[in-house]
């Protein structure tokens, strides 16, 4: 195509301004994914996505096995929850979380010795099933991005019935530094991936598919391109590692050259864009008519001895993660997720998420690099302006938002920001900017709510 | 950062990384890229600028310390902007400015031109050359008396005008230039040559600095060698000195294509003069310049024009200090119509469509 040529040639294939932060990704890049062990008990968040929590179907002290569902969909926007390992359900109480606030959760005590063998769910021909089908097949898994996200995957299937997509693009970039999960997936069941990559074109229609991956994870894009199907509807495309390139719009732009306007859904140019370990999850789970369980997280940082690529099982506690792999420390300062985007957690029980593909474990001497520096007034270098990867401009939004002037920082196109954090990275100042934009955002929410 | 490490949990937003690079880091970058150009001054003016470049920043770091303290703020001199306005001030005097004048303009820039308005990064002009204003304004003679540079015996003893006592104006030099200079002195720089003579300058001359000038705009070369130093570390943004450089050299040689015999050739242009140091070391002030890169190119431009309008048309030689003031001033406003157009932005033909 013409217009991808151009693209390629006038950006590198990439997309324009964004950062290039220390990878760090040696701690665990060479690290097969290794199952680990089930704790005595999983926490099992009720919300573990972006939608309607999850309603239980449990009550305390029925047993339940591994694979079975334990909580259903609350209506579309919702998923249901299946029970990671066979046990008893203790109870249904409160539960700390990553992001701060305590939710509903199914405590289930895990049988000891317990197998690791799925005993619920059954093979099933899914060429035989229509796109409609396929979608409430997903639904059923409770699939959600596992990129980080954590949105309903069905929901992202069904764009508006005015929108035809054409290509489905998988997110292999993990531009985020540290983690290697989506690697080590992409390396190690590439069959798995294109499967999945195959199942989401006939879901949605589209005739083309492209893996999308960064030039730093090469021997994947190799291991994928092996089992590519032979009619060449499914291709692999390396572009210059650069964060956020993960971020939906980015990825667009930096795989096929299009832009997503501004407020819309992928869908209204064409796309569906959809991450390497969902991906692979459909083509793992969809034919086995099976539940998302268990997810492979990146344990990784400095302080951790055993770093490494874990398939962990949803539910289990930080702290039984970090004590078997040689991290007997506090919650000091613990990061789930990367360390652009993730959360800092308050406690050591805060359990592993269908989101999270990463714990980042700094050492103690570490710790007061990460933490916030002194904070100088803004100098106007403009390294915001040149680093943002949505064009907007970071140094005026932050001055009205020191200011207060919430509701004009919507005229500096506020809502357009998706925090990937690079204008707070790039500054000298060390403004917290990301930071400020989050409250901006809950402020002018709040008085949107107020004037209605 | 002790106290934020003894508790016990810390919670933080995201990204928990930073780039290396803060502001202190920047600004003590461009006083190591100033230290050369202060070194040659010192060589070639002898005594009296070592003893203008001390008093300069010294005044300029303890005027903000003060002011920090009389409004109950925690003092900011550590960032080493202080340093940076004191140097540049001291470079854009003439070798043999009174001290006492020096002291009174470094107070009136750091007071008036960046600590009322906020301090770093509030401050709408460079305040260095706020100074300089003020200096050309309120003491218009020795903003005007140029000694030679070379003078022997400038280790051992201080231009005359240097130590007048406060409140007094300097006694004419007049007869330690007939012993310090050389045949031909005419206390005129390259640029009142050209003005009033339409008399040139060697271009390789400018490009050393063996002329006569301000203390710190007689040497391109080091100048230059600075500014690229805080180019290739990234502490500087290079539209703004190409742009500036760029127009003057574009404008001035249109002119010198209709008129060679009135108007400079591009080349003397851009070295005589405070063209060179305001480029790289006084319009790159990030504080007084647009964030936007197009904005860049617009205000880089607009100095550049500027300095050579006044230059050939103004009644004053000596135009970039005027330029880069009213540039300075231009910059919100080139910044408020060069915002960036979001990714995503749909067009207004097609959203009213």
């Amino acid at each position: 195509m013409l217009s991808d040529l151009q693209h390629s040639l006038l950006n590198g294939g990439s997309f324009a301004h964004g950062i290039h932060p220390p990878e760090n990704k040696h701690y665990t890049a060479d690290k097969p994914i290794t199952r680990f062990p089930f704790p005595p008990e999983l926490t099992l968040l009720l919300s573990q996505h972006f939608g309607k929590p999850s309603k239980p179907i449990v009550r305390p002290g029925q047993e339940v096995v591994r694979g079975e569902p334990i909580a259903e969909a609350d209506g579309f926007m919702s998923v249901p929850l299946h029970a990671p390992a066979t046990g008893v359900i203790r109870k249904i109480d409160w539960a700390p979380t990553q992001k701060g606030p305590r939710v509903p959760a199914i405590y289930l005590k895990v049988t000891p010795g317990d197998s690791q063998e799925i005993l619920y769910g059954a093979p099933r021909e899914i060429e035989h099933l229509s796109p409609k089908e396929i979608i409430q097949a997903i639904q059923d898994t409770g699939l959600v991005g596992l990129g980080g996200a954590a949105f309903p995957t069905h929901v992202k299937m069904s764009p508006p019935p005015e929108h035809t997509v054409d290509t489905i693009l998988i997110n292999g970039c993990e531009c985020e530094p540290y983690l290697t999960t989506d690697h080590r997936l992409m390396l190690e069941q590439p069959e798995a991936l294109v499967r999945g990559t195959q199942i989401l074109m006939r879901a949605m229609g589209a005739p083309r598919g492209v893996i999308g991956t960064e030039d730093n994870k090469r021997d994947a894009a190799e291991a994928i391109e092996r089992v590519l199907p032979k009619d060449g509807s499914v291709t692999v495309k390396v572009v210059p590692t650069k964060y956020p390139q993960g971020a939906e719009k980015m990825l667009a732009k930096a795989l096929v050259g299009r832009e997503i306007p501004s407020g819309q859904y992928p869908s209204s140019v064409g796309l569906g864009v959809f991450n390497v370990a969902t991906t692979n999850q459909i083509g793992t789970l969809l034919p086995m008519q099976r539940g998302v369980i268990e997810r492979v997280v990146t344990v990784t940082g400095p302080g951790v001895d055993k770093p490494g690529n874990y398939l962990v099982a949803l539910g289990t506690p930080l702290r039984f993660i970090l004590q078997r792999l040689g991290y007997h420390g506090s919650a000091k300062y613990l990061i789930m997720g990367g360390p652009m985007m993730g959360d800092t957690v308050s406690s050591l029980d805060v359990p592993i998420t269908k989101g999270c593909g990463g714990i980042l474990v700094p050492r103690p001497e570490d710790i007061d690099k990460l933490a916030p520096r002194r904070t100088y007034p803004c100098i106007n270098c403009g390294k915001c302006v040149e680093a943002c990867p949505m064009f907007l401009n970071p140094a005026a939004l932050g001055k009205l938002a020191v200011k207060r002037q919430y509701e004009d920082m919507l005229d500096y196109n506020l809502l357009d920001c998706f925090e990937c954090g690079c204008c707070s990275y790039v500054c000298p100042s060390s403004i917290p900017l990301v930071q400020y934009f989050r409250v901006s955002k809950a402020m002018n929410r709040e008085l949107k709510a107020a004037a209605k | 950062m002790s106290a934020s490490s003894d508790k016990p949990v810390q919670l933080h937003t995201s990204p928990h990384l930073h780039q290396p690079l803060t502001v202190e880091k920047i600004m003590r970058h461009v006083v190591y890229a100033m230290l050369p150009i202060c070194v040659w001054s010192v060589y070639q003016f002898g005594l009296s600028v070592l003893a203008l470049l001390i008093v300069c920043t010294t005044v300029c770091i303890g005027t903000e310390h003060l002011i920090c303290r009389w409004s109950g703020k925690p003092s900011t001199v550590n960032d080493w902007s202080a340093a940076i306005t004191g140097i540049l001030l001291a470079l854009i005097l003439p070798p043999g400015f009174p001290i006492w004048m020096a002291v009174v303009s470094a107070v009136f820039g750091m007071a008036v031109g960046k600590m009322f308005w906020g301090g770093l990064g509030f401050n709408v002009m460079n305040p260095a050359l706020v100074g300089r204003a003020f200096a050309q304004a309120a003491f218009t003679v020795p903003m005007t008396t140029w000694v030679p540079s070379m003078a022997p015996g400038r280790f051992t003893q201080f231009i005359p005008s240097t130590w007048t006592p406060p409140l007094m104006v300097p006694r004419p030099i007049t007869q330690w230039l007939e012993q310090v200079a050389v045949d031909g002195f005419t206390g005129a720089t390259p640029l009142a040559l050209m003005k009033y003579n339409q008399e040139s300058t060697e271009t390789l001359a400018l490009l050393t600095g063996t002329i006569t000038g301000s203390a710190g705009e007689t040497s391109a070369l080091l100048i230059l060698l600075g500014g690229l130093y805080l180019i290739a570390r990234k502490m500087m943004d290079w539209r703004i000195p190409v742009s500036i450089l760029g127009s003057a050299f574009i404008l001035s040689t249109i002119f010198y294509w209709v008129d060679p015999a009135v108007y400079p050739s591009p080349l003397f242009t851009l070295f005589a003069g405070g063209l060179m140091l305001g480029a790289v070391f006084m319009a790159s002030d990030m504080v007084g310049s647009p964030e936007t890169a197009k904005g860049a190119w617009i205000y880089g431009t607009l100095i550049g024009v500027l300095t050579v309008i006044i230059r050939l048309f103004g009644g004053l030689n000596e135009g970039v200090m005027y330029a880069i003031l009213l540039g300075n001033a231009a910059s919100p406003l080139i910044s408020k119509m060069t915002q960036p157009r979001k990714y995503g932005a749909i067009k207004k033909r097609e959203a009213k469509a």
